[in-house]
């Protein structure tokens, strides 16, 4: 489809782009006490970009902008998992005075970048959208300036994305060398047609999974991650955990249903066996490794964010563990995970974002009887962790098991049982919190009370953690129709 | 919504009720979750009245009893599928009575007794829904779904090494329950439904050997699953050398959970190799039948003599404990009627006699503040109602003939001595044994010299008699006619053995 046609299909992303430069205005022209008005119009514009993409929902799967682009179902689908954690944090950190404007601004621009990862097609859009997201992400956590803590998580951050992002453009040169071609669809058909040396695809399905593992938190290029987590604002490390991680999934989902396997019949991915690269393997062991050297880390943080930093690591190794099966089960699998996961980590950083002013500390010490200052963000905390754990009946379990299943029906059967076993080795570190919080005498015995707005806010991601541990075949019902691209793009 | 579902979730809108309770008023509190165990065990006794003892049950839903089954994820085939048949029944039944009883025993707790009770109400329905599980995703929620409460009430309300004490049993409960995760994801992708095709958690039908596909009747395949459901159960009985979280838990528990622990949890263990892995795997189970058996027999000796060695009077409990639950695993290694009659009638019978010991324990302890054997001595003198059910009840766990433990023990030896005959002959050991412990017991406790520092120790008071006195009851009566018990299990059990053959 031709550019100008093709603007049709790019509604949210016009409309986001515009909105954005609008509140830029608006925002010189108020005065400083009322920069909460500019959080609020970011959250209507996001709203607004939600109900925008909901309306693209049931068109049929296109490339626009010839081709640099598709619009399918999984792209809504990411677009609204993206928008809707930016308005949670954007809520959340809505009570913090002191932020400029800029910072909702440049969380406005990252959706713009993440929408536009939502539905990458081509090896340039991917670079670009991501580089999109990432420079924001700097500038986001060096967000406060006087922290030093702060601004090595920027400086870090920067370092280890540019070089993660070279990487994965030398990559990206070696298989246009290959292919002749940047569009995902034409590379596939390039190998097809021609197969390449095994060798050199070898090589470049490295390089770009190395670009794409960094964003995702894979072993081993997940070394920036928790300094980067700790020392970024907290609203921000939770904003990290979940929305930009759904965008390089989807990117990374982009990438494997085309230039490592084609689409067969529906339900089953037919792996390109001409390409001797052994890629499942290969994920099946980053898999293991990244959920391994996550949760071992995580077992001896004293520092409460940086423990939730490698738990994240762990986490993208369970979903690392569906990509392994190259099926719609497993991406369905995926799918179905992410949305679970951005409530019960949101939650969880929530919680941990409003207590920290208080305790003055992030470190676990300080949560000691926590439980009986504040019962209700407690019990909170520990429902977040536990469904983090995935024990039922809460929505983790059900995010888990759906991972497992795809897994143990493609028969990795060493996979799952070190998946397993990983998930009890998580259980000792969430489990310490929880400890902390119930089992241990508090020092100071002075209660806490939250506000009524962050109350409001914490049931909002509490019910649909208990909820969908329950009852969970809605959310089963939109991420199986959001595979629509499995029934192969036409181009 | 049915009598059974009635069972099962009433203690967890209980639970919900004491949560909205007053937090200061303590006495509303207990009387209200008393009142809210209540419901489920008249319920369930009415459903014994109800109870047809004809109906097997096992592997055919037409004969289960008080049935409900609807679809619950539609998309997966998740059912909820509940039913009770001669297996699960009694032990429904003895989890409502214990739950009842064990308020009582909760009396003392003495801080935050609001999550106490909700926390203890959350529990019952996992348990009872363990029981009464037929769909296997259903069986696996409930399973986990014990694990919380438990954690907390170890973890907050236990003993000075509660924290490890809680943790431990966590951590070692959920790595068996990830292994029956896996042999369940295993099952369900190889066990097709006969009336959809589709795959199915519904146990039933992944019972039915023709439903299996291609690759779940490999015998290799079989014996793994069939070893990985197996440490998830062993676990919890526990099976030797699986046992090492529950000294700990046993002894840092607060009374009434030491009761629930030993009176219904290692039961499940029992429970779930005789509802689960072996109408599933009959033949794997008769492979593997002569390591079960011996299995059983470290259990026996093994626990035995450790509990002769403890000084601790709770940790003497929990080891006897481990000694008992050998015999069931003796009894269900042999597969006749004997053998598998005692091994589950002494999951009955142990169920009363441990909560009795624990319960007991738990009542000098109030008073002395301390568990030590040693220091004790002719408590007899002081205490004589004290010492007469705690002589029943310790005389119950030796085999005392005219007690339920005699008629389990006695029939697990029948059935196991035609079979495995050295190996019986060695089990026998583990009853004389228990017969030193529990008697060198008695002296050192009730017997002797009064230590003079208890002189003024009170004796056992109405509402701890009220606790005791319906088990002792049906010790002795069930000792003397275990007929209501065996009856209700007979069909089921001699199909299930028919089954196994």
């Amino acid at each position: 489809m031709d550019n100008i046609n093709s603007l049709l299909y790019f509604v949210p992303e016009l409309f986001l782009s515009a909105a954005i430069m609008i509140i830029i205005v608006i925002d010189l022209l108020l005065r400083r006490k009322q920069k909460n008005f500019t959080a609020h119009m970011a959250v209507g514009v996001l709203l607004v970009a939600v109900i925008l993409a909901l309306q693209q929902y049931d068109l049929d799967p296109v490339s626009i902008f010839s081709g640099m682009m598709v619009l399918d179902s999984l792209s809504v689908f990411i677009k609204i998992i993206t928008a809707l954690a930016t308005i949670i944090i954007i809520l959340f950190s809505l009570p913090e005075n002191n932020l400029k404007s800029e910072y909702y601004i440049l969380l406005l621009i990252t959706v713009v970048g993440m929408f536009l990862m939502a539905g990458v097609n081509d090896m340039l859009m991917i670079i670009l959208s991501m580089e999109l997201v990432g420079l924001v992400s700097y500038v986001l956590s060096g967000y406060n300036k006087d922290n030093i803590k702060s601004n090595e998580a920027a400086l870090k951050y920067v370092i280890y994305a540019a070089a993660s992002t070279g990487v994965m453009a030398f990559g990206f040169s070696y298989l246009y060398g290959m292919t002749a071609e940047t569009n995902l669809i034409g590379i596939q058909q390039a190998i097809l047609d021609h197969p390449p040396a095994a060798a050199s695809l070898f090589i470049s399905f490295i390089l770009i999974l190395g670009g794409l593992g960094y964003k995702i938190a894979m072993a081993p290029f997940h070394f920036w991650l928790p300094d980067v987590y700790e020392g970024a604002p907290t609203p921000i490390t939770a904003f990290f955990s979940v929305a930009p991680k759904a965008a390089g999934i989807a990117v990374l989902i982009r990438f494997m249903t085309t230039v490592v396997a084609h689409p067969g019949d529906r339900y089953n991915l037919e792996f390109l066996q001409n390409l001797e690269i052994h890629a499942p393997l290969l994920i099946a062991i980053l898999s293991a490794l990244t959920m391994t050297i996550g949760n071992l880390s995580a077992l001896q943080q004293k520092n409460i964010k940086r423990m939730m930093a490698y738990s994240s690591i762990a986490h993208a190794g369970y979903i690392l563990m569906a990509f392994v099966v190259f099926n719609s089960q497993g991406y369905e699998a995926i799918l179905f995970y992410l949305v679970v996961y951005l409530f019960m980590n949101l939650g969880a950083f929530s919680v941990i974002y409003r207590l920290t002013p208080v305790l003055g500390s992030e470190d676990i010490e300080a949560y000691k009887g926590l439980g009986y200052r504040e019962p209700f963000s407690s019990v909170s905390l520990a429902i977040f962790l536990f469904s983090l754990t995935g024990l039922p009946p809460l929505a983790g379990f059900i995010g888990k098991f759906y991972l497992f299943a795809a897994v143990i029906n493609a028969q990795w059967y060493w996979l799952a049982i070190i998946g397993v076993i990983n998930s009890v080795i998580s259980l000792y570190y969430y489990a310490h919190v929880v400890r902390v919080m119930f089992l241990l005498k508090a020092e100071n015995e002075t209660s806490i009370q939250l506000t009524f707005y962050d109350r409001i806010l914490l049931i909002f991601l509490v019910v649909p953690t208990l909820l969908f541990g329950v009852y969970w075949t809605p959310i089963l019902t939109f991420t199986s129709r959001s595979l629509g691209y499995l029934t192969g793009l036409k181009l | 919504m049915g009598l059974l579902s009635l069972v099962v979730f009433i203690p967890v809108f209980g639970a919900v009720l004491v949560l909205l309770l007053p937090k200061k008023n303590i006495t509303l509190i207990r009387w209200a979750s008393a009142a809210i165990t209540f419901i489920p065990l008249v319920l369930a006794s009415y459903m014994w009245t109800q109870y047809d003892l004809g109906l097997a049950g096992i592997n055919n839903e037409a004969q289960f009893q008080f049935v409900e089954h609807v679809s619950w994820i539609r998309a997966y085939n998740i059912e909820y599928f509940i039913g009770v048949d001669g297996l699960s029944f009694p032990m429904v039944w003895l989890t409502t009575l214990l739950s009842f009883l064990c308020i009582f025993a909760s009396w003392n707790i003495d801080r935050a007794q609001k999550g106490y009770f909700s926390l203890f109400l959350l529990l019952e329905t996992g348990m009872i829904g363990v029981f009464v599980s037929l769909d296997f995703f259903l069986f696996y929620i409930f399973w986990e779904v014990m694990l919380l409460p438990m954690y907390f009430l170890i973890g907050i309300w236990g003993g000075p090494r509660r924290e490890y004490a809680a943790i431990k049993f966590f951590l070692y409960t959920l790595f068996g329950s990830v292994l029956i995760l896996l042999a369940m994801l295993a099952l369900y992708f190889n066990v097709s439904n006969p009336e959809t095709g589709g795959h199915t958690f519904n146990m039933l039908h992944m019972m039915n050997q023709s439903q299996h596909s291609e690759w779940l009747r490999i015998f290799d395949i079989r014996l793994w699953l069939y070893i990985f459901l197996f440490i998830g159960f062993a676990i919890k009985v526990p099976v030797f050398p699986f046992h090492t979280w529950l000294p700990d838990a046993h002894v840092e528990a607060p009374t009434a959970i030491s009761v629930i622990l030993a009176g219904i949890l290692l039961k499940m263990g029992i429970y779930g190799l005789i509802r689960i892995s072996y109408p599933m795997f009959p033949d794997i189970a008769v492979y593997t039948a002569y390591a079960l058996a011996v299995l059983g027999v470290i259990n026996i000796l093994y626990g035995a003599f450790v509990a002769m060695a403890q000084k601790d009077f709770k940790k003497l409990v929990a080891y006897s404990s481990i000694s008992h639950m050998g015999f069931c695993l003796l009894g269900m290694s042999v597969f006749n009627d004997a053998g598998m009659f005692g091994a589950i009638f002494q999951m009955f019978s142990h169920g009363m006699i441990t909560a009795m010991l624990f319960l007991l324990v738990g009542v000098i302890y109030d008073r002395a503040h301390h568990r030590e054997i040693e220091k004790f001595g002719g408590l007899g003198v002081k205490m004589p109602m004290y010492t007469g059910v705690a002589s029943l009840a310790f005389f119950a766990a030796m085999g005392l003939p005219g007690m339920t433990g005699f008629i389990a023990e006695a029939m697990v030896f029948l059935g196991a001595f035609s079979v495995y005959r050295t190996l019986t002959i060695v089990s026998a050991f583990g009853i004389v044994i228990t017969a030193a412990y529990v008697l060198w017991t008695v002296q050192r406790v009730f017997l002797g010299k009064l230590n003079p520092k208890y002189e003024n120790l009170p004796e056992i008071n109405g509402r701890e008699l009220f606790t005791l006195a319906p088990l002792a009851a049906l010790t002795v009566f069930l000792g003397i006619y275990p007929m209501p018990v065996l009856n209700l299990m007979r069909t089921s059990l001699n199909y299930l053995i028919t089954l196994m053959r």
